[in-house]
């Protein structure tokens, strides 16, 4: 089983237009737009659900694939995302980032 | 604007959503710009359980840009607060603009982690003696200044704007040079904007033609002068057919009080978030259909105008001179500045002028010709 957990990064800025996924990098204004598959990554990416369980719930279903097919390309994709900043992976459960530091003024 | 974003308000506009807002969040300031437009007076403001409830309707009718503006938004206790909600729980494309004055390190570490797109500060001049005569605030070049150096070694993104009147028209090489040596980008504009409550004589601190001429012929702000100053070409049909400009149809704006307009630039109330819905307002306002409608064929002397096609008209400009469907002088002033050719407007005003002086003989009694002169 795939140890692989996904996580949104907090500094990405990130709005559905009429269900495509947009996505501005905080690294460096980028903007990216998410095809079905990896805006499926980027819904389910909570931090705590390994990517295999999102494969076998959302991914196999809505597109017919092998599961074992679908985990590898959903890898290659997530490992990308990540790549980008979109995305934080980790193969162990992500705990949510606080960036502000939980600082009150 | 890139490809991708292009294609992404295209596609806002065809599903009429406010892609970009704009939020003034308060109204004071610690500067009192001498062309500045507002009253700074608080009649008001939005609580930040209000601007957190337009922040959350905001991003379910699709809102992606959120500009946050004033004022001065740094004098909002809670603009942290609201900042981090925004962007923490709201995943909002944040964008700033402020004169920068009380952002020191701390602050400047701070928006670093919560993440913004970019912090535009007003700039009016590298001269102190200049730039602290616009703000009325001694010191303040420095302090803005120091903060800007602040969010740049944070890696933030930092634009200076600078907006050119006749007290700095000097000076905008000198802050060009400024942003250089900070590492940060620059940006200029000769538009002075006339008083929301309609007094335009803050108009007279706009720079003259002669300096505007010499502005759009400076190799170092336009790339190609002679493509940018060139004649236009007549306007086609779809020229026509074009949109004014984003307000209203991707873009809007909500004032400290919650009333939402179509630009900051374009004071026509088109409802109030305390109120009604955002969406409710961006879907449904008869004057922000009104504005919607508008097309380039539809305005009344500009269609007749040989700029038509390249203009930069701004409707909330031709709002404030008395007609949305008109010109707006500025934009007339800027068009003739580039190319040499007076715009429509300029011809009919001067004609209306000489009308005004014309003293014509009757030929007879009975053959009363019409004249156009005053009665």
């Amino acid at each position: 089983m795939s140890s692989l957990y996904l996580a949104r990064n907090p500094r990405v800025a990130a709005r559905s237009l009429d269900g495509e996924m947009m996505i501005m990098s905080g690294r460096d204004s980028t903007l990216f737009t998410l095809n079905q598959t990896a805006t499926i990554l980027w819904k389910s990416a909570d931090g705590s659900t390994p990517l295999q369980v999102i494969v076998e719930r959302e991914i196999c279903p809505a597109y017919e694939v092998e599961a074992s097919e679908a985990l590898r390309d959903a890898e290659t994709l997530a490992r990308e995302l990540a790549g980008h900043g979109i995305l934080r992976i980790s193969e162990q459960p992500i705990v949510p980032e606080n960036p502000a530091g939980g600082e009150s003024r | 604007m890139s490809g991708l974003l292009e294609q992404m308000t295209e596609k806002a506009l065809a599903k009429n959503i406010p892609l970009s807002v704009q939020v003034d969040l308060t109204y004071r300031c610690n500067e009192r710009c001498v062309h500045c437009y507002l009253d700074h007076e608080d009649h008001g403001e939005m609580t930040t359980a209000e601007i957190k409830h337009l922040l959350d309707e905001m991003a379910d009718a699709g809102v992606f840009i959120l500009t946050f503006s004033g004022g001065e938004i740094f004098l909002r206790k809670d603009f942290f607060e609201i900042l981090e909600y925004a962007r923490m729980e709201r995943q909002f494309c944040v964008k700033l603009k402020t004169n920068a004055i009380m952002i020191g390190e701390r602050e400047a570490a701070r928006i670093r982690d919560i993440g913004v797109e970019s912090i535009q500060i007003s700039i009016y001049s590298h001269r102190p003696e200049v730039h602290d005569a616009i703000t009325l605030v001694p010191g303040s070049l420095r302090r803005s200044v120091e903060a800007a150096r602040f969010l740049k070694s944070q890696g933030l993104r930092v634009i200076l704007a600078n907006v050119l009147m006749v007290q700095n028209m000097q000076d905008y090489q000198g802050v060009r040079a400024l942003a250089e040596e900070l590492g940060v980008e620059c940006t200029l504009d000769p538009t002075i904007t006339p008083m929301m409550d309609g007094d335009r004589s803050v108009l007279s601190l706009g720079v003259d033609q002669n300096a505007l001429r010499r502005v759009f012929r400076d190799q170092d702000l336009i790339p190609d002068v002679e493509e940018f100053c060139a004649i236009p070409d007549p306007a086609d049909a779809s020229a026509l057919s074009n949109l004014p400009c984003s307000a209203g149809h991707t873009a809007c704006y909500v004032s400290p009080y919650g009333e939402v307009f179509p630009c900051v630039q374009f004071p026509l109330v088109t409802g109030n978030v305390r109120e009604q819905r955002f969406v409710d307002i961006w879907r449904h306002s008869e004057r922000m259909k009104e504005v919607r409608a508008i097309r380039v064929k539809d305005l009344s002397t500009c269609t007749s105008c040989s700029h038509v096609s390249s203009c930069t008209r701004c409707p909330g400009l031709a709002f404030m001179e008395g007609n949305m469907r008109g010109p707006s002088s500025q934009d007339c002033e800027k068009s003739f500045a580039r190319t040499g050719v007076p715009s429509a407007n300029m011809l009919a005003k001067k004609q209306a002028a000489r009308d005004l002086v014309q003293i014509r003989i009757v030929p007879s009694r009975t053959e009363a010709q019409p004249t156009g002169a005053i009665a």
